[in-house]
């Protein structure tokens, strides 16, 4: 063939429709946004049924992630994610979509080698990196505070 | 009695027949443009399956039963089968054809199967080995994406060059030389890389090959693409069809007038979300199966270059950073 493979990955680009920035942004936004207002919602239904501010941020992260779980078994999340993206996948409701959605798909092969070993495989990266932070984060406390 | 004629070409001085053919889809496929076309249509993705690997092997049950009942064949007559499919050890194929009792080789060429075992098939039928030879394969939606990608019900968003695999089997059977489809010769492509990483964009990555097999189909049987009615592509999809024009114009050969692609014929690509297009062995394999061989046996086409194409990848090579080896491999049908 009388291309070179660098070539070659420039007619590629030319050729390959990209991602469209405006429509996908602007949807992100409103989804992320509609997500983290109904968790404000609830922050604040906590807060008038007399729950402190830290018990009902984290009623809020409980009852989101519960709602989350839910429209992934009723096979609802990832069809709102195909517009949301970026706006559904990064709060918190992302994260349990993640780990539901893999418990859901390898049930087939049981709860030991499937469920169990299998429910992670997406979020696990997630929990891995966000441990190293906090420990780095938390070095860095301990020695600008002392 | 088989002629090599050049590198990776055959000629089968026979022409053998292609005595039967079926192809069985899923739901999403039987709503698309060659619904008329397909044998069978499941109207449950799962087709009564405990797990979508035991459908997809059902899915290849359904392609072969029917092919045989329309051959009016059975098991017994069955010399060789070559199957193939895209799960890791074939799972699609060594399960789904293990109650029946023929000789049964496994291949593995990615999405290039369909051809690659109608080849082996034709081969070996054009040498008096056998007198009825399967070629088979075939593809599950749902067990491919949670070999090569995410959990069904997860919410990731597909970049606008991907492909869509088709739920499908097709099933073809050849015999010695009787009625048309016959196959008149054929080309093994050699792993082609044009250095594409993105497993996003398969059709970019095996549109090189799908060129260099073609382009040696035509050299070394000294044919210009003006001998066929059509040259059709397995699933190189919208991207991958656009590019093997632009591969094609580099030497001044108009192939659009000629290409259709599997791909893009499969879906409605406006309406069905499949960005662009199908993929999957399924995918040419439901197309020949059940709308090319028909129209050649019906006289509607004459002479037609199947050239099924594979993106050799490896979810491991890719995470590895590797770029994407891909084949081609070209069967030429006539119906004379």
């Amino acid at each position: 063939m009388q291309i070179t493979n660098k070539e070659y990955g420039e007619i590629v680009k030319l050729r390959s429709p990209n991602t469209k920035v405006a429509v996908t942004c602007t949807k992100a936004f409103l989804f992320g946004g509609i997500i983290c207002t109904i968790g404000e919602g609830f922050n604040n239904l906590y807060g008038f049924l007399g729950a402190d501010t830290k018990t009902a941020g984290t009623l809020t992260a409980v009852t989101l992630i519960f709602i989350a779980a839910l429209l992934t078994a009723f096979k609802l999340y990832h069809r709102m994610a195909r517009h949301g993206g970026a706006g559904t996948l990064v709060p918190i409701t992302g994260f349990a979509n993640a780990v539901v959605s893999s418990g859901i798909e390898y049930k087939s092969e049981g709860y030991v080698m499937g469920i169990g070993s299998k429910m992670f495989l997406i979020a696990g990266p997630v929990l891995v990196y966000s441990v190293l932070t906090s420990v780095v984060y938390g070095i860095i406390l301990r020695l600008t505070i002392y | 009695m088989s002629l090599y004629l050049s590198k990776g070409t055959i000629e089968l001085q026979s022409a053998p027949s292609i005595k039967s053919f079926a192809a069985a889809v899923g739901k999403k496929e039987g709503e698309g443009p060659l619904k008329n076309s397909f044998d069978y249509i499941a109207d449950d993705i799962t087709l009564g399956g405990k797990s979508f690997e035991k459908s997809e092997g059902l899915l290849q049950q359904n392609a072969l039963r029917l092919a045989l009942k329309k051959g009016e064949l059975s098991e017994s007559d069955i010399s060789f089968s070559f199957a193939g499919d895209l799960l890791n050890q074939c799972t699609g194929s060594s399960y789904g054809l293990r109650e029946f009792s023929f000789p049964y080789i496994g291949i593995y060429g990615a999405c290039s199967n369909m051809a690659e075992t109608l080849a082996l098939a034709a081969l070996f039928i054009d040498n008096g080995i056998g007198t009825n030879a399967v070629a088979i394969t075939s593809s599950h939606f749902c067990a491919a994406e949670r070999q090569y990608r995410f959990p069904l019900n997860y919410g990731g968003v597909r970049t606008a060059t991907s492909q869509w695999t088709v739920t499908g089997a097709g099933c073809a059977i050849v015999a010695a030389h009787d009625k048309p489809p016959y196959v008149k010769s054929l080309t093994f492509g050699s792993i082609t890389d044009m250095g594409v990483k993105d497993a996003n964009n398969m059709g970019a990555a095996m549109a090189g090959a799908a060129y260099e097999t073609i382009s040696a189909h035509l050299a070394n049987t000294g044919q210009s693409i003006d001998s066929f009615d059509y040259i059709i592509t397995g699933d190189l999809g919208e991207v991958g069809s656009k590019l093997l024009y632009d591969l094609f114009n580099r030497d001044n050969i108009p192939i659009k007038e000629k290409h259709k692609d599997c791909g893009t014929m499969i879906y409605d690509l406006n309406q069905q979300n499949v960005n662009s297009g199908g993929s999957g062995c399924g995918c040419s394999a439901s197309v020949l199966c059940g709308y090319i061989l028909q129209e050649l046996a019906q006289g509607k086409m004459k002479n037609v270059l199947f050239t099924a194409t594979g993106a050799l990848l490896s979810p491991t090579m890719t995470h590895q950073g590797e770029t994407i080896p891909c084949i081609a491999h070209a069967v030429q049908l006539t119906d004379n």
